[in-house]
């Protein structure tokens, strides 16, 4: 009513201005909810992020006290053709080689056995997805013991290797491999179970009914349904054995890990850090395990956008 | 080809019983429509047929041979989901295929079979297309597809039009009357739609609660039905059912005293409501018109135009429900008015059931 009487232009612009002091309002508050989130990421995540580039371009001197100086690119090269980097990094693929496949495998396994409609069938589905709850730290603990040359389950198996599996240069990595496997097993599982729910009993009946045995059945129809979960887990599974170290850390130790070639990149970097006090060096590298990972990630998300056709 | 049957064949799952006692032939080439409402077994009739679920009790048999333990893939049946089930990685060509390649059929007679499918559906166009690029129809013909491309013993259908919208499901069931009619192929078909299982089935194997109903070709079904279940559950809308007790009137004849009124017995009907009291009469809405002079008396409650006809759908004075079909130009009564009916002479109009065991008591 007030509108018309005052005329349909001066209408309009209240209202647009009423309009815009509403949006402006909940955008405030929008940012004001946002705000504890944006801190914890700027703070933990952003910053050091940003700050990451700027440590690659300044060298610090090996003698403590001294101030780092900028040399800009130059230390580049150098430190991504140092040994312990080639090296670290060589060590990296062939752990992230031994556990992938094996996690993602196992992990499919127990997702398909667990997912028959069986009388306590629970309980096992969280046995095996418990892995993901338990500390790097307790489970290589606990592995280690198993491990023992002396107290633990290998030796009273009858297997003693000598010297013991962790100090040995073939066995070292293989075996931080395996409690990484364990570890990883349980987000497998998960993973893998959630991907089986989507897919639909009644295309594995028809294809009982066309004539498809089990093993076709999982071959064919299973498996290619799957595959975009399979993928996920591929990725993110790679994603978390490039960044795994507290199980080394843990078992193998800094003074060991290089000679017993299980020294992976992240606790290259971190040692290079810490104990060779080179914030520079250790950023170049923390840059390649971004790369690495960034890489990854977009592949992901490209295969993610083809498996649209997959939906029916 | 083959016949199909079931011999007092009980499904449980757990402690409920989903199929009880079921005894059923299905002869060679024939299409039976299981009909039912959901949840009353015909599914898992259907599913047991092709060995998706275990027997509990009695046998099944497809020809001279006994199915119980045979894997579903040596069953020779093809069955079409309501969801069609197509597998959405492969294309329509590698979907209408999978069969033939699980039986390891060589690769120029698979080419020409799957050829010949697609020609019989009119997919020829379609098969290099994944199933998510096709339509609903297009989707259920594919499934059709792969079930006639194997040249099965038996086609299993689980209420494969659901999905489709009404012009299409029209279209679709006259196809698949077709082409079961020239493949001649042994049909169960599971459907909760009375229409479909009407136009479409050469018998109706009725079920409620996991038990077998009635089994009678449409015609039968609908003009004698077996118990007041059948009578109510087939028509649209479903008979008028009227509690009621049969007297001795005058001059020895019987007569069925309602909630409303008395309705004479017509001689056809007349030794089989000899002997009953507590009766249930059966007037189907077709049959019954407002008249005046009407035997019955009823309240309107509602008033339902639907074009081509009108329901008038009112109350006896015990608080039956009572629905008159009437044709669209004649006068309509309004909410609230009391009317009489009167029922069509032909005996056949009237359908005598017991009121204790619910079955019917013969008549014409």
């Amino acid at each position: 009513m007030t509108v018309a009487s005052v005329g349909v232009g001066g209408g309009v612009i209240t209202r647009e201005t009423t309009l815009r002091i509403r949006r402006f309002r909940e955008m405030g508050l929008a940012y004001l909810l946002l705000l504890p989130a944006l801190l914890a990421f700027g703070v933990f995540t952003f910053y050091p992020f940003l700050r990451n580039f700027k440590l690659m371009l300044y060298e610090t001197p090996p003698v403590p006290g001294l101030p780092a100086h900028y040399v800009g690119l130059h230390q580049i090269v150098p430190t991504l053709t140092s040994t312990p980097f080639t090296q670290s990094l060589v060590t990296t693929l062939i752990f992230v080689v031994l556990v992938v496949p094996l996690s993602l495998i196992l992990g499919l396994a127990l997702a398909v056995a667990a997912h028959r409609k069986l009388k306590g069938i629970a309980i096992y589905r969280m046995i095996f997805s418990s892995t993901v709850v338990s500390s790097v730290a307790v489970a290589s603990v606990v592995f280690g013991t198993l491990l023992n040359p002396v107290v633990g389950l290998l030796p009273w198996l009858g297997i003693n290797p000598s010297p013991s599996a962790l100090e040995n240069t073939t066995w070292a990595l293989p075996a931080v491999a395996v409690i990484t496997i364990w570890q990883f097993l349980g987000l497998s599982f998960i993973i893998m179970s959630a991907g089986l729910q989507s897919v639909p009993d009644e295309l594995l009946e028809a294809a009982q009914i066309d004539g498809a045995g089990a093993w076709t059945r999982f071959w064919r129809m299973t498996v290619p349904l799957l595959s975009p979960t399979i993928y996920f887990a591929l990725v993110v599974s790679t994603i978390y054995a490039f960044q795994s170290f507290g199980a080394v850390d843990i078992l193998i130790g800094y003074q060991n890990a290089a000679n017993l070639h299980a020294n992976v990149l992240i606790y290259q970097i971190v040692n290079t850090l810490q104990m060779e006090n080179n914030p520079g060096a250790a950023a170049i590298m923390a840059t390649v395990l971004f790369l690495i990972t960034l890489g990854l990630t977009l592949l992901q998300m490209r295969f993610l956008e083809r498996r649209v056709h997959y939906a029916n | 080809m083959a016949q199909v049957s079931f011999a007092g064949v009980t499904k449980r799952f757990g402690d409920s019983v989903a199929v009880d006692g079921l005894t059923l032939e299905i002869p060679d080439g024939e299409l039976l429509v299981l009909l039912g409402s959901s949840g009353c077994g015909k599914t898992t009739a259907l599913r047991l047929v092709a060995g998706l679920e275990e027997v509990s009790e009695g046998t099944i048999s497809i020809g001279d041979r006994v199915v119980n333990e045979i894997d579903p893939k040596d069953r020779d049946v093809a069955m079409v989901f309501q969801s069609y089930a197509l597998y959405p990685h492969l294309s329509v060509a590698r979907n209408i295929e999978f069969p033939l390649r699980q039986r390891g059929m060589a690769k120029e007679e698979r080419a020409a079979k799957v050829r010949e499918a697609a020609v019989t559906l009119g997919l020829d166009a379609l098969l290099d297309r994944k199933p998510s690029q096709l339509s609903g129809g297009q989707r259920q013909r594919v499934a059709l597809a792969r079930a006639i491309v194997r040249d099965p013993q038996v086609f299993l259908m689980d209420e494969p039009l659901s999905n489709l919208d009404a012009a299409l499901r029209v279209q679709t069931r006259a196809d698949i009357v077709a082409l079961q009619a020239r493949l001649s192929t042994t049909t169960l078909y599971v459907t909760h739609d009375q229409v479909e299982a009407m136009t479409m089935g050469d018998r109706i194997a009725v079920m409620s609660h996991g038990v077998l109903q009635q089994v009678a070709a449409p015609e039968d079904l609908y003009e004698r039905p077996a118990s007041t279940f059948v009578a109510g559950f087939l028509g649209s809308p479903g008979m008028n059912l009227l509690p009621g007790k049969i007297v001795r009137g005058v001059d020895d004849g019987l007569t069925v005293e309602v909630a409303g009124g008395s309705v004479p017995l017509p001689p056809p009907l007349r030794t089989a409501g000899a002997g009953a009291g507590e009766v249930v009469l059966g007037l189907r809405p077709e049959s019954l018109r407002i008249d005046p002079s009407g035997p019955l008396r009823a309240d309107v409650t509602i008033v339902e135009l639907l074009g081509a006809e009108t329901h008038v759908i009112g109350t006896t004075p015990d608080g039956s429900r009572l629905i008159v079909r009437q044709p669209p130009q004649a006068a309509k009564p309004a909410p609230g008015d009391q009317i009489r009916i009167a029922i069509h002479p032909d005996p056949a109009a009237l359908h005598l059931f017991d009121a204790v065991s619910t079955q019917r008591l013969a008549g014409p």
